[in-house]
């Protein structure tokens, strides 16, 4: 059936025919049935932008796909179909004591996508992202073959093409994921405001070795003396002793309420210059100066966002972007510009999250690398443009790079100067995809 | 493809000499560098130097031979363009001599031929084309002289009326297809089109006429007037009594 489809930030929506296959047959039928605007895999549609939407082509959504297969609790791993939600998943890990080595900033992504995208989370300088804690998966590739991908296995490259490949280079069908172990599902989180961006980096370079999660939030309305001044969070799993008798009793239980949701398209979007100013301020004065041990629920500390569903709706039609880039440690001058820059533009923005990344892995499309990646989300307005490309331009003076995951607006001359070992992936893609039957918006759009 | 910001990797210019087409294609190839325009016009200097223009501004130009009065040739000059076609253009038109046209019918015919039946093929041939790539977005260059005809030059309005009577109603057939329609209603353009006419009240330029579209292609909009005053001033012209509004100086 056709469905217009656009991706979280509400932009650039585009029509294809949307499949749902039942079985591994049906999904086979689909690849063998594709037409010459291809067809790409869709999860739950949590990318900004525009990796799973397919003009004029097929979107297989898998979502139905979620089955557990296997838990080893042992080792320990699961082993799951990967429509399966990280939401879910956690869920069903939670009371055997196990959780996911890696969650981003919402539950609501399905496995294949967290591999798909290579995504990370507030561990990333100690555990780094998704793809290096799957052992293998199994993906249907465009001959109709399946074929079994290990990291260091025969087909390495199959591997390391599809983890952070955008679904470009076949269907990943069951994944194994190895797992930590947890006493509880809280975290003990120490908060700290920082007067400014020098201060916010400075504690996230020395601090961040005794934390397991590390994040900071930050002002991007400020200017001078206060520019970036930010709240870092940061926390370890919270052992059993660290609860009160009460929580103890419930210690895996997994708490993570929805508190309600925005229920309509809006007419026109909540969120502009003043609103988000507002926003911001009162995010900072209401963090604690410093505050050490607290206990927080996975919501609270993991994903504040998701208490509100469907909370991209308060940018009303236009939609927005998120801007999320790296740049490499010792480009620290760089990020301070960009900070500014943004400060400057008159567009601000009121999720603002910033972090410090550990190594990037051998993935050739993985988006982290050791340095300094900050997300902002901008709403839709004159002018935008402008400030993103220039902030492009800083990005790639620095050897940095935007995330694929996130982007709905760069250009593909940058994304080929950004991602160097681009041609790797285009090699890998041209072996196992050699008609280009997997193809998505964003394909088209940056030329991958 | 159209980013979440509205810019396009590729442009469609159909009346590719006209300045407000070329004004669009610059203001897009202004957001950054990559913009690939065709330019659908007759063959000649005009055209040359309109694909030199672009050139200069860092487009990759492709020309091809458009003729209005050829309609059965606009199918296969659509289908035959390789790249999606993310936004297209349409901006051919003749003004024409506003006495000849409704006393000379060989001048009557032409302007209709052109500013409405070449609109419909192309057209036609567009809304096929964007529903088998399920995206894309027409620009269609209407005027507020088709918003209510007026005794200076009524043969223009009505084709202007048709014009903008089938592309806004196509807006809506390719609403469920990925498709948009932008009908775009200027008033007075001081541009080639009208060199040597004196400027109505309100007169726009080609480059305010392409920022407008830029803004409402990025915003989503189906139906603009430049300058955005406009659409008042038509919206009060619509409801003033014939008897008055032949006496208005418009």
């Amino acid at each position: 059936m056709n469905e217009s489809l656009t991706g979280w930030g509400g932009t650039s929506a585009s029509t294809a025919r949307v499949e749902r296959p039942a079985d591994l047959e049906a999904l086979r039928n689909e690849l063998r049935a594709v037409g010459d605007r291809g067809v790409i895999t869709r999860g739950l549609g949590r990318s900004y932008g525009d990796p799973a939407q397919n003009a004029g082509g097929t979107v297989l959504d898998l979502t139905e796909w979620d089955s557990i297969l296997d838990i080893d609790t042992r080792a320990p791993s699961v082993r799951v179909q990967s429509g399966i939600s990280l939401d879910r998943l956690l869920r069903a890990l939670l009371p055997l004591g196990l959780w996911l080595p890696v969650v981003p900033g919402t539950r609501h992504v399905t496995v294949g996508g967290a591999i798909a995208a290579d995504v990370h989370g507030k561990n990333h300088h100690v555990d780094g992202s998704f793809g290096n804690h799957v052992s293998s998966f199994d993906i249907l590739l465009a001959s109709g073959d399946t074929v079994t991908a290990t990291p260091d296995g025969n087909d390495a490259e199959l591997f390391w093409a599809t983890v952070g490949g955008m679904g470009l280079t076949g269907v990943v069908l069951e994944a194994t994921i190895r797992l930590k172990e947890v006493e509880t599902s809280y975290f003990v989180v120490d908060t700290r405001r920082a007067r400014n961006l020098a201060e916010v980096l400075a504690a996230l370079e020395t601090g961040d070795d005794s934390y397991t999660y590390s994040v900071a939030w930050f002002d991007t309305a400020t200017t001078g003396d206060s520019l970036g001044r930010g709240v870092v969070m940061r926390g370890n799993t919270a052992p059993r002793e660290a609860l009160d008798p009460e929580k103890r009793r419930s210690a895996l239980e997994f708490a993570a309420p929805q508190r309600g949701r925005v229920p309509v398209e809006l007419p026109v979007g909540l969120v502009n210059r003043f609103t988000a100013r507002g926003f911001n301020a009162l995010w900072y004065a209401t963090a604690p100066r410093h505050r050490t041990h607290e206990i927080q629920d996975i919501t609270q500390f993991f994903h504040p966002l998701d208490i509100i569903g469907d909370w991209n709706r308060v940018y009303g039609p236009k939609g927005f972007c998120q801007y999320q880039f790296v740049v490499p440690s010792g480009e620290e001058a760089a990020f301070t510009t960009i900070v500014e820059t943004i400060a400057r533009s008159g567009h601000v923005s009121s999720l603002n999250v910033l972090k410090r990344f550990g190594p990037g892995n051998r993935a050739p499309l993985s988006f982290p690398m050791a340095g300094w990646t900050l997300a902002v989300d901008l709403p839709v307005r004159a002018g935008l443009a402008t400030l993103l490309n220039h902030l492009d331009q800083i990005v790639l003076a620095a050897g940095g790079r935007v995330y694929l995951a996130k982007d709905s607006r760069t250009s593909a001359a940058a994304i080929a100067r950004m991602y160097p070992r681009i041609d790797e992936f285009r090699t890998a893609r041209a072996r196992f995809d050699p008609t280009s039957t997997f193809r998505s918006d964003l394909s088209r759009r940056l030329d991958l | 493809m159209i980013n979440a910001l509205g810019t396009p990797q590729h442009v469609l210019l159909l009346g590719g000499t006209s300045d407000i087409a070329l004004a669009i294609a610059e203001a897009y190839a202004a957001q950054g560098p990559g913009l690939t325009v065709t330019l659908a016009a007759r063959a000649g200097e005009g055209r040359d130097a309109a694909v030199g223009q672009l050139h200069a501004r860092g487009c990759a130009v492709t020309a091809l031979d458009f003729e209005a009065l050829d309609t059965a040739s606009h199918g296969a000059l659509i289908a035959g363009i390789e790249d999606d076609i993310d936004i297209a253009v349409v901006a051919f038109g003749l003004l024409g001599d506003p006495e000849e046209a409704w006393t000379d019918v060989h001048v009557a015919r032409e302007l209709a031929e052109v500013n409405y039946v070449g609109a419909i093929t192309t057209g036609v041939a567009l809304a096929a084309r964007i529903r088998t790539q399920g995206h894309g977005v027409i620009v269609a260059l209407s005027s507020v002289a088709g918003e209510r005809p007026r005794r200076s030059n009524f043969v223009y309005g009505s084709t202007k009326a048709g014009f903008d009577a089938f592309y806004t109603g196509l807006g809506e057939a390719l609403r469920e297809l990925g498709g948009r329609v932008l009908v775009v209603r200027p008033g007075f353009v001081r541009s080639k089109m009208t060199k040597g006419l004196e400027p109505a009240p309100l007169a726009t330029t080609p480059e305010a006429v392409a920022e407008a579209v830029v803004s409402a292609v990025r915003d989503g909009k189906e139906q603009i007037w430049v300058p955005g005053t406009m659409r008042v001033v038509m919206s009060g012209l619509r409801h003033v009594p014939r008897a008055i509004f032949r006496r208005l100086p418009v």
